[in-house]
């Protein structure tokens, strides 16, 4: 396997690469605008896929299994097509509702919040699929219990139901982090590639490469590239702690790798 | 169980609402944040696939660019598949039932892939097999590019399905099997890739409906020469670029079938499979 190889040529012209680049002024709202990008799609992502998980484990309705089908679309289906798909919503020519929104001032593509839609889009199977097992394997038992003496469905969400799935969902987040800060298809279609107005650092990676400025492209994919490496020793901790919190470090209670959502019919109650 | 004498006196579960405000909010929030987010935007897709009649949409997927970037996109998946069905189930099984220094780091560096942002694996693996590499290997903008890249992003699918079923797999019966004499590559042909062959399956099709749609680690690296390394994704990008929506769509239609056939199948293959260990 090269993945140490890799590494090791990533870091040997990173070491001579300048660092202007990525102070640039490009460079740093390139890095800014990711931020943004992730600081919003994230906490989103996480809210409703804890809804979402708790809707398909601990409801029954028609079409259930439907929603539990698209809820893994936006993994099986290529970034490029899903910029595609933003696009034809809401550009501001030939779309649904570009038109209509920039009449009222809001431009979705080629700009911010289109960036931050496929963002959204890319990241969101990953707290529901992580969330979902552990709530049907922690049952409803000591929910119930709350709800007997008397706590609200808030309260019993907020004491009970929250603590219980805590690994699940930091995992989760911690995954929807990676994939929405790495992300470049999805984004490139929609963003339109405008140095220093809508470029993430992935889209700053491509540009300085096409410019043929390596060293800045080097640079700034170490940037990334290091922040995949934390995001990576903080999937090991915390499934260590998981692993910990589930009894003795047992091996059995690993939680899954990362995108692998191996799918299973949602367990039925006999 | 013990649970099963309470539950006869205990409600029915149906009505249990542990969720916010109500589980018609809940529903309904979710259903709406999905619509909203995912299919909204699919149906756009689908819908100008076809806007301009079904004769467009045969010739947009015929046209002859199309074609050999679709061609060259499933028969590299094809490929990258069957070398990850074999080394994704050997290195899951080397992670599982092998004890060696660095193990633990070797078991992290596999997430790597799916850590590292599509666009830096480009520039490394450029970096690596590119006009300037240190090791030899001159591959960029050829086809062996296009598999090398999707051989990279693909790597944890396989052996991350295969694990968690192989640390479940009881050695007893191997060991029995070991013990009546069967030969090595009999007790894993009989006893253990039965076992695994659903985890295999499932991993390989979602290394495949990553393959079909990869497109950050092909841009840089393979030179996306049409009709030559110019994968499905690369092409839907370029025509979008060029502002031919209708020909992005159509072949996106296309590849969404793919995509949703094989999630399809997937899923089917699993509900068989707990129908059939019922029975």
């Amino acid at each position: 396997m090269p993945v140490g190889l890799i590494f090791y040529r990533t870091f040997e012209h990173g070491l001579s690469a300048p660092i202007e680049a990525i102070t640039s002024s490009d460079g740093l709202h390139a890095f800014w605008l990711t931020i943004v990008c992730v600081g919003i799609a994230v906490p989103l992502n996480t809210i409703f896929g804890v809804i979402t998980a708790l809707v398909l484990v601990r409801q029954d309705f028609r079409g259930k299994s439907l929603v539990n089908a698209v809820i893994d679309v936006p993994f099986a289906i290529s970034p490029v097509i899903i910029g595609l798909a933003l696009f034809l919503v809401y550009a501001p020519r030939n779309s649904w509702f570009g038109g209509w929104l920039m009449d009222q001032g809001v431009q979705v593509i080629f700009s911010v919040p289109g960036m931050v839609l496929a963002t959204i889009f890319v990241s969101l199977p990953f707290v529901v699929r992580e969330v979902m097992p552990v709530l049907q394997e922690i049952g409803t038992d000591q929910e119930e219990a709350a709800e007997t003496l008397g706590a609200t469905p808030w309260q019993t969400f907020w004491r009970v139901t929250l603590p219980a799935i805590r690994w699940g969902v930091s995992y989760g987040v911690v995954l929807a982090t990676a994939r929405a800060l790495g992300e470049f298809g999805a984004v490139s279609v929609v963003a339109g590639n405008i140095s220093g107005q809508t470029q993430t650092l992935p889209l700053f990676v491509r540009s300085q490469f096409d410019n043929l400025n390596l060293a800045g492209a080097y640079a700034a994919g170490i940037v990334l590239a290091i922040l995949a490496i934390s995001v990576l020793f903080s999937m090991n901790l915390l499934q260590r702690r998981s692993a910990r919190n589930a009894g003795g470090g047992d091996e059995d209670h690993e939680l899954p790798g990362p995108g692998v959502f191996v799918p299973q019919p949602i367990e039925k109650e006999a | 169980m013990a649970s099963a004498d309470t539950a006869v006196a205990r409600p029915p579960r149906v009505g249990f609402r542990p969720t916010l405000g109500g589980a018609g909010l809940a529903r309904g929030a979710a259903l709406l944040w999905i619509s909203f987010i995912v299919l909204l935007p699919l149906a756009a897709v689908i819908s100008r696939g076809f806007s301009d009649g079904l004769g467009h949409f045969f010739d947009a997927i015929t046209d002859k660019e199309a074609v050999a970037a679709i061609k060259l996109t499933l028969i590299s998946s094809a490929i990258v598949v069957a070398i990850n069905a074999v080394m994704g189930t050997l290195i899951a099984w080397v992670l599982v039932r092998d004890e060696f220094r660095g193990k633990r780091l070797l078991n992290s560096i596999i997430d790597l892939p799916f850590a590292l942002p599509t666009i830096v694996a480009s520039l490394v693996l450029l970096a690596l097999y590119g006009p300037n590499s240190p090791i030899g290997i001159h591959a960029a903008y050829t086809r062996v590019a296009v598999v090398m890249a999707l051989l990279f992003v693909t790597l944890p699918f396989v052996i991350r399905a295969v694990q968690p079923v192989l640390m479940e797999v009881d050695r007893e019966m191997e060991e029995a099997a070991a013990s009546l004499g069967a030969p090595n590559h009999r007790i894993f042909r009989s006893i253990l890739l039965p076992n695994l062959t659903p985890a295999i399956v499932a991993g390989c099709a979602l290394a495949f409906a990553r393959a079909i749609g990869e497109f950050g680690s092909l841009v840089l690296l393979t030179g996306n020469i049409p009709f030559k390394t110019q994968a499905a994704s690369v092409y839907i990008f370029g025509r979008v670029q060029t502002s031919d929506y209708s020909g992005a769509a159509a072949v996106s239609v296309l590849l969404l079938a793919i995509a949703v056939g094989v999630l399809l199948a997937i899923n089917f293959f699993a509900l068989w499979r707990t129908r059939h260990q019922r029975a």
